[in-house]
Order: C-alpha cells, then sequence, then structure tokens
C-alpha cells in the first residue's frame, strides 16, 4: 500500500479509521438495529404474556382448550398446528410454480416478454391481503365447492385426509390461497437470482450439448442458496399471514381437522379475530402468548431451514459462489 | 446519454416532488376556521361506527372547530382505552361488568343506539319468514337439533315443507358484541346453554363453522345450502337473505325490524338504573325475554352505551372547553343525532330512553362544575 | 441415440411445466383482477380523487386516503429502506464477520411475524406515548418492510461475481466506495426489485394500521395524528352492509393495484442501465 516509511504506521491508522472502518462500523450497526428491535419485541410479548406464563406455562403450547367464557383455560397447541400445516401446503403448492416462473423468466423467455410477464407476476405482491380474503370468499370458494372438491374427494376420498362435509373454505383453501400470496415473492427473486447467475456457465454446458433442461439445473443448483432464501421469506409470509387466512380457514379451534375440508384455525388468525375484544387480562396475555408462541415456531421453522440450507451447500460445494 | 438521462430523472424527481407536495398542501388550502380547533378522541365498538362517522360529519358541520375522532377497535379495546384514559369517551355493545366498572370507576353509561340480531337461514324451497322460538334456537346451536325437518321446527312451522337435510351452523369466529349480545339471548332463553356455553365475546361453540365479522357470516350462509347463522340486523336487509320471525314473550311471532326493536327497547326502558349506577344487569333481553306484554317486541335487542366519566377532569390534557364541547356533542347525539339513525338502519332512541340520558349527560362535570345545565 | 431421445424428451417435458407454472399462476390472477375492476371501477370519477372518504350514503373519495398512505408509506421507507438495504449491505460484503449469522437469522424470523403483532408491538411502543399516529403506522410497517429488503439486498449483491469486487481493489479503490458505487450498482436490479416488493406487501397491510393509527376521515393534520389509509378503508368499507362504502373499497383495491404498478414500471424504467 503506502511506502515501508515511518510514515506507514500513521498512514495505516488513518486508513483505519477512515471511509472503510467507518462504514464496516455504521453498516453493522444498522444490522444491529434489527436484531435490536426484534429483542424489544420479544421482550414486550413476554412482558404482555406474563399472566398466561404464570397460569400455564410450558403447558400452554401443549394445551388444547379455548375458553374465554367460564374456566379461562387457554392453550395453543390446534393453534400451532394449524399454522404448520397451511404454511406447509402453501409451500408444496407455491415453491414448485414459484421456482417455475422463475426459470421461465430468467431461462425460457426473451427480455421484451419476460419485463412484461414480471410486472404481471407483481401484481399479485401489490394486491392487499384483504382483497384475496374477499376474492377467495366469493370467487374461491364456490368454485371450489362446487368444481374442485367433489373431484378430489371422488378420486382420494379413501383416505381421510380427503373425507368428510365440503363446505368450500377450510385447511386446503387457506393453504391455496397462502400459496398464491407467496408466489410473486418467491419468483421475483428466484428471478433475480437466477438471471444473475453468470453466462460463463450455461455456455460452458451448452458447448458440451447440454439440452436446455439440463442448463437450467445447472444453473440452479449455482443459485440455490438464492432461492432457498426466496423460499424462505416466502414461508415467513405463509406463517404471517393473518387476513386472508382468517377469511377463508374457518377459524375452528380444535386439535385436528377431520380432513383438508374441515375448518382449522392458526396462530395470526385467533389474535387478529380475538384481540380487540378481548376483555379479561388472562385473555388479553394469553393472545399475546400465542404471539410469542409464533415467534418460538418461526425459530424453530427458521432453524430448521438453516439446516438444510448447509446441507445443500454442502453437496454443491464443486459449483464456486465466488 | 448519461447526461440525457440525469436530466430524466433530475425531471421525473422534481414533477414526483411538486406533486407529493400538491397532495400534501392541498387541504390546507381550504380556509380554516378562526375558533380553537379542538380534537376529541374516541374508541370502541364496531357495530355502530357507521352511525358514530355520519354524527361526526354532521356535527361538525355545526361546530365546524370540533373534530372528533372514532376507532372502531372493538368494544374490549374501547373499554379498556377508557380505562387507561387513552380517550375521552368510549362506545361499547356491552355494559360494563362489575370488575371492568372498579377499573374505571365512576364511568356513565349512555345508551345512543339500539340494535338487533337476526336469524338468517338459507333454506331453498322454504320462504322468507321461518318461524323460530328461543328454546329451538338454543337447541339448533347446540346440535341438538340438526336436521331442518326436525319435529320442533315443523311444529313452528306447519305450513312449510321442511326439508331432511342437516342443519349448517354458522357463527362468528372473531370477539364480537353481536355474539355477546346473541349468546345473552340464549343464555335466558336455555339453562343448558347457560351452562354449557354461556354468554360473551367469544364462546365456545359446539358446533358450526366460524365466519369473520357479519359480512363472513352473511357470506356463509348465502353461499351455503340448508345453514342458519345469526348477524346485525342491516347485514340481513343488504345482503338479500331470508330472515326468521323470532317468538317473543307475548306469544307472537316478530321479525325484525326498527319498529320491534325499539318497541323492545322501550319495554325494558322501565328498568334503567341511573347514569353513575352500575349498567352491568342491564339488558333490554332481559328486560323483554319474560315480559308478557311487549307485545311487539323483538327479544333479541341490545343497546350500544357511550362511556363517559363522570368528572372529567381525571382525563389528560383535558380542559373545561374541551369538556363543554364533549358534553355538548354528546347531548346532540342523543336528539339531533337521532334523525339520522333511521336512515342507516339504527334504531331512533324511545323518548323515556332519552330522558334517562338526559339526566346523565347534566352528571359530567369538570371540577366539579356541571357542564351542561 | 436413445439417451439423447429421453434427454430431448425430459427437456420438452420441463418447458411445458414451466409455461404451466406460469398460467397456473395467471388464472387467480386474472380471477382477482376481474374481480376487482368489475366492482371497483364504477367508483371512479372525479370525485374518487378529490373528495376525501364519505359517510354512509354520501358521495366522496378517497383523496385523503392518498394523501395518508403516501405520507405513511413514505415514512415507513424512510425508516426501512436504509436499515434494509445497509443490514444487506453487511451481511453480503462483511459476510465473515460474527455477527452476519445472528443477523441473518433474526432477519428470517422477523419476517416470519403476522402483521397484527408488528402492530400490537408498535401499539406498545409508541401509541402509548405519542398516541394514535402516523409515527406508530410508520414504525410498525418499516418493520415488515426490512427482512425483505436485507434479504433481497444481500442475495442481488451477492450475486454480482467476486471479479468486480477484486477488479475495483486491484485498481486502489476503497472498499466502500467499492461496495456503494459498483458492487450495489450492479445489484441495482435486485435492490429496487425488494423495495417495491416490500412496499406493494405494505401498501396492502391494513392489520397494523388498524391497531396503531385507525381509521381517520380527516386530511392530513400531523405525524403525531393518525392519517387515513387505503389498505385500512378498504378493509373497514368492504365488510360493511352500505352500498356506497363497499364500492368505494374496491375501487380503492383497484387504485392501489394500479398505483404499485405504475411506481413499478417508472422506477424499473429510470433505473434500466447498462447493467441488464
Amino acid at each position: 500500500m503506502k511506502s515501508k516509511t515511518s510514515f506507514s504506521k500513521i498512514a495505516y491508522l488513518k486508513a483505519k479509521i477512515e471511509g472503510d472502518e467507518i462504514f464496516r462500523i455504521v453498516s453493522a450497526l444498522f444490522a444491529l438495529t434489527t436484531i435490536l428491535l426484534v429483542g424489544l419485541m420479544v421482550y414486550e410479548l413476554t412482558r404482555g404474556s406474563w399472566l398466561s406464563l404464570q397460569k400455564f406455562g410450558l403447558l400452554f403450547i401443549t394445551g388444547t382448550t379455548w375458553d374465554p367464557v367460564f374456566t379461562l383455560n387457554f392453550g395453543a397447541l390446534p393453534l400451532i398446528l394449524g399454522t404448520l400445516t397451511t404454511s406447509a401446503i402453501a409451500l408444496a403448492i407455491g415453491v414448485p410454480i414459484s421456482i417455475g416462473i422463475g426459470l421461465l423468466l430468467s431461462e425460457y423467455v426473451p427480455k421484451r416478454l419476460g419485463f412484461f410477464v414480471s410486472f404481471m407476476v407483481e401484481l399479485l405482491a401489490a394486491i392487499p391481503s384483504v382483497i384475496y380474503g374477499l376474492w377467495g370468499i366469493f370467487v374461491l370458494i364456490p368454485f371450489l365447492r362446487n368444481n374442485a372438491y367433489p373431484y378430489i374427494q371422488a378420486v382420494l376420498g379413501f383416505l381421510p385426509l380427503f373425507s368428510g362435509p365440503i363446505y368450500g373454505g377450510g385447511v386446503l383453501t387457506a393453504g391455496i390461497v397462502l400459496a398464491i400470496m407467496i408466489i410473486p415473492i418467491i419468483s421475483s427473486v428466484s428471478r433475480d437470482v437466477l438471471s444473475a447467475v453468470p453466462h460463463s456457465q450455461r455456455e460452458a454446458v451448452i458447448s458440451l450439448g447440454a439440452t436446455k433442461w439440463e442448463t437450467c439445473k445447472i444453473v440452479m443448483s449455482y443459485a440455490k442458496p438464492g432461492v432457498i432464501g426466496a423460499i424462505i421469506l416466502g414461508l415467513g409470509r405463509a406463517i404471517g399471514e393473518t387476513m386472508a387466512v382468517t377469511m377463508l380457514i374457518g377459524n375452528k379451534f380444535k386439535v385436528l381437522p377431520s380432513s383438508f375440508f374441515d375448518a382449522w384455525y392458526t396462530m395470526a388468525a385467533i389474535i387478529a379475530n380475538e384481540f380487540t375484544e378481548a376483555t379479561s387480562d388472562v385473555y388479553v396475555s394469553a393472545l399475546i402468548h400465542v404471539g410469542l408462541t409464533l415467534f418460538l415456531i418461526s425459530l424453530i421453522v427458521n432453524v430448521i431451514a438453516r439446516l438444510i440450507v448447509w446441507r445443500t451447500l454442502r453437496l454443491v460445494k464443486g459449483v464456486s459462489r465466488g | 446519454m448519461d447526461l440525457n438521462r440525469n436530466r430524466k430523472i433530475l425531471l421525473v424527481a422534481v414533477t414526483a416532488i411538486i406533486m407529493i407536495g400538491l397532495v400534501i398542501v392541498y387541504p390546507y388550502l381550504i380556509p380554516s376556521e378562526p375558533e380553537r380547533e379542538i380534537t376529541i378522541n374516541g374508541a370502541g365498538a364496531s357495530f355502530p361506527f357507521p352511525l358514530v362517522d355520519k354524527w361526526i360529519a354532521e356535527y361538525n358541520k355545526v361546530k365546524k372547530n370540533v373534530k372528533i375522532n372514532y376507532q372502531s377497535i372493538g368494544s374490549g379495546g374501547g373499554i379498556r382505552q377508557h380505562t387507561e384514559k387513552t380517550v375521552y369517551f368510549a362506545a361499547s355493545d356491552a355494559p360494563l361488568t362489575p370488575s371492568q366498572a372498579a377499573n374505571a370507576s365512576n364511568t356513565l353509561h349512555i345508551p345512543f343506539t339500539i340494535g338487533g340480531v337476526a336469524i338468517i337461514y338459507n333454506v331453498p324451497g322454504a320462504p322468507m319468514g321461518l318461524k323460530f322460538s328461543g328454546e329451538v334456537l338454543a337447541d339448533i346451536f347446540m346440535g341438538k337439533i340438526s336436521t331442518w325437518n326436525d319435529p320442533k321446527l315443523v311444529e313452528l312451522n306447519p305450513n312449510v315443507n321442511l326439508p331432511d337435510k342437516d342443519i349448517i351452523v354458522v357463527h362468528r369466529s372473531d370477539g364480537s358484541g353481536t355474539t355477546f349480545v346473541f349468546t345473552s339471548y340464549l343464555s335466558e332463553v336455555s339453562e343448558e346453554w347457560k351452562a354449557k356455553v354461556g354468554r360473551g365475546t367469544v364462546v365456545n361453540w359446539p358446533v358450526g363453522l366460524g365466519g369473520k365479522g357479519n359480512e363472513g357470516v352473511a357470506g356463509l350462509v348465502s353461499q351455503n345450502p340448508y345453514s342458519i347463522g345469526y348477524v346485525e340486523f342491516i347485514y340481513a336487509k343488504k345482503n338479500n337473505i331470508a330472515w326468521g320471525y323470532l317468538k317473543n314473550a307475548a306469544g307472537r311471532f316478530v321479525e325484525p325490524s326498527l319498529e320491534s326493536f325499539r318497541a323492545a327497547a322501550a319495554a325494558a326502558a322501565v328498568t334503567l338504573p341511573k347514569g353513575d349506577e352500575s349498567w352491568a344487569e342491564v339488558s333490554i333481553i332481559r328486560g323483554v325475554v319474560r315480559n308478557t306484554q311487549a307485545v311487539d317486541a323483538y327479544p333479541i335487542t341490545s343497546f350500544s352505551y357511550f362511556l363517559v366519566y363522570k368528572e372529567l377532569n381525571v382525563l389528560p390534557n383535558m380542559d373545561e372547553y374541551t369538556a363543554r364541547q364533549l358534553v355538548e356533542f354528546l347531548w346532540w347525539t342523543i336528539h339531533d343525532g337521532q334523525n339520522y339513525s333511521a336512515e342507516l338502519d339504527y334504531v331512533p332512541l324511545p323518548s323515556n330512553v332519552m330522558a334517562r340520558n338526559e339526566e346523565t349527560i347534566r352528571m359530567i362535570t369538570f371540577n366539579g362544575k356541571q357542564l351542561k345545565g | 441415440m436413445d439417451n439423447y431421445r429421453i434427454r430431448k424428451l425430459k427437456d420438452w417435458l420441463m418447458r411445458i411445466l414451466v409455461w404451466s407454472s406460469l398460467i397456473i399462476a395467471m388464472i387467480p390472477l386474472f380471477s382477482i383482477l376481474l374481480d376487482v375492476f368489475l366492482n371497483g371501477a364504477k367508483a371512479i370519477d372525479m370525485d374518487f380523487f378529490l373528495l376525501p372518504t364519505p359517510t354512509v350514503g354520501e358521495k366522496g373519495g378517497i383523496a385523503n386516503a392518498i394523501q395518508g398512505t403516501l405520507i405513511t408509506l413514505g415514512l415507513a421507507s424512510i425508516i426501512g429502506v436504509p436499515i434494509g438495504v445497509m443490514s444487506g449491505i453487511f451481511l453480503s460484503e462483511y459476510h465473515d464477520s460474527k455477527l452476519s449469522q445472528p443477523v441473518r437469522f433474526i432477519n428470517d424470523v422477523l419476517s416470519g411475524f403476522p402483521s397484527i403483532v408488528v402492530g400490537i408491538f408498535g401499539y406498545v411502543l409508541i401509541v402509548s406515548v405519542i398516541g394514535f399516529s402516523v409515527i406508530a403506522a410508520a414504525f410498525s410497517l418499516a418493520l415488515i418492510m426490512i427482512p425483505i429488503v436485507t434479504r433481497t439486498t444481500e442475495e442481488s449483491l451477492r450475486m454480482v461475481p467476486v471479479a468486480i469486487r477484486e477488479a475495483a481493489l486491484a485498481l486502489g479503490i476503497r472498499r466502500w466506495k467499492t461496495i456503494i458505487f459498483i458492487v450495489l450498482k450492479g445489484a441495482r436490479k435486485g435492490v429496487i426489485t425488494g423495495v417495491l416488493l416490500a412496499l406493494a406487501r405494505i401498501a396492502g397491510e391494513s392489520a397494523p394500521v388498524l391497531v396503531t393509527m385507525g381509521y381517520w376521515r380527516w386530511w392530513f393534520s400531523g405525524l403525531n395524528r393518525p392519517a387515513s389509509n387505503i389498505a385500512l378503508n378498504i378493509y373497514l368499507f368492504a365488510i360493511s352492509p352500505f352500498e356506497n362504502w363497499r364500492t368505494l373499497a374496491w375501487g380503492s383495491a383497484l387504485f392501489l393495484i394500479l398505483m404499485i404498478l405504475g411506481i413499478s414500471i417508472l422506477i424499473r424504467v429510470l433505473t434500466r442501465g447498462k447493467y441488464e
């Protein structure tokens, strides 16, 4: 860097407190802000849940009653299961579609058309949750109840998951709408990540005689961590989605639904439904406790997602990420 | 190329800033009032929100410097804000329970409107105005009566060909004053309901699907044949759904309407306590459900209440001028305001309730000084 | 030869699947857009843009809601975008720091918070001090924005090849200058996508606004007061039984979608550059 004179030490120190170091510290501070805010949120959530924590403790997570009238006993197990199930359905349906669209936009479609198609997909992101809910009630549910679910039941009805009465809403419907809602996030980010893969990768494989699909596979493996990042964002949206879910899932507090067509409940939905009308202190505290539980579940899900990322990164170690 | 782009960006940025500036400045171009502008914050039930909103707008035409702001965050939220003294008045579909009243001592109750809960159903082939009784309703919502052609329903509706189909029960999934009113009624007419399910803004429904909001229940009922549900009357009216006639204590089958709600309120009003006493036991339902004289009364009727402190100096940042404006507004709502009720399908107060409210409002003081003579 | 045909078949099959995934996604989109358009188009007239929200039965528009929403979203962006972008930069460029794992992790967890809980947090933190206000709502909305912007910024920066950074360093350019003027510029497209996605998301969120701001029928009167909000109005009006409110709700939804689309197109067009 600088010449090796006695000035170099001063110059070195000057460089240290100049631009680079400052920038590093500043960006670190910004990043820490997030941790600070989340920490504050957890603190407030814990404070608000205190009454409920005192009364139920850890049994809250395994509790299966919700009685704000007589015994004031609350438990969150059905809510946890409901949240996880609807999110899983959303991912199962949404991820393949989103990745398909991401691939389409980055590999298959010329730039101009891609511009247009990207907008169409991002329009899905611009639709307010409430509108998803209303559309779900007045358009999707009648359609599913009259045209889709009966056929599914006719084919798969021997499985307990697909038996039982159909009223149109319920677990599967909520999962479907969640899938639609997470498609824009996952596909947009996937598209960006996939299209940023250097052309050298594609060219190398094509020169070896690969088909389009085989090229895609290579591109995807290069961008896999980014795609998984996109999926995690989508998962976050699915777990936390409130409005649309509560308008479609039926809001029934029970440990297990009788089938995919049955009504259920999620953590976010019960908070949205009952918080403003909750009267007794224990009741309010229990609802905040559900919020705290949601945070914990989110934590656990993210740990699992992280493990998956770590494992896939190991598998694609050969591909240099730079 | 770069210079062109930079100029383009500059042009767009400047345009955007000018436009946003205009948007922000637009209302200030409207001449404002010379008199001191005050804001009064209220919060509470969502059922009366359209009516209160109408009142706020109309009152602002009368008193241009008074801006009232009402947050429809639910009765529970309203009561909480009232207790924490973060609002100047609150609205609730249910009166304060003794424990709530203990936390917010010296609260006055002012019933400002009346609402009724309609029983809606969707039975293909059945006419409007199926007849129900309280006991039968309780049994339906408990799941004890599970088909439309159950003998008890047939008994009430001998001329209707009720089908042999399962009844799909629809209730509210979210906390709501409507649920509180409906379950209060069921608790009054059925001992079993009272013991098993009870009343509340949220209860453990033995059977049925949960719809979000009145709209959600109306939507579920209109889309599911052979379903039954309960909604605030106006939702039944506006959604073109069939509603049932309910048997009252006088033996008549009454349909939900502004008149029948008003009749119920008038019949029950004779037992209203003083404004500053406990209203925890007040219930139009209770006053009507065994009242054999209330011939035209529809039983599932309830008040919505304004909650306000008797001595207003307990509220932070309150001064005499603002306190006086609040009292004038409350006075206006129970008099002139009632003229706007019917067109919004809210029930105007009967005169005996109005008289009680006048008494109550006269109790409001600031630093001991009576504000309305 | 057989192997070649199998590969060709697979290629053909995947081509169909990929195109059909787009079609499957487009079906609900068109259905919703049609629904919104059919219900909302009749609300759009001059009054819609000039008048504030009406009471039941009166003529009105969403002028005050547009004003309030722009201000609230603007404030939320001022809070959320810098934090998000800088966090993304930190995670991508200084990924060897011990802080980066926890920060990324916490960020992902934050993205999973239900909007109502974020709203309640904003209520506890700010409304209890300042009262229902634009500040409280903007704060809660910023919390929803941050994880989206952070994630997308990080991923976009990561996709910029190391070679570019190395080249800049070889030319003697300072690290921070490299990051801001070269790497960030190269990742511009992705970062902007992230900001737009976040903006679109919070423009449609009504739950946190309900709890931190609530319904406001007047014009904007200060950051420490509430302001009218399009998403919240949609929520309140759409589920009401009154015709003029419901029409206004659907009209607002149409407007919201078009507004986001417009902003998206505008920013995309402006930042189209050499780094395609």
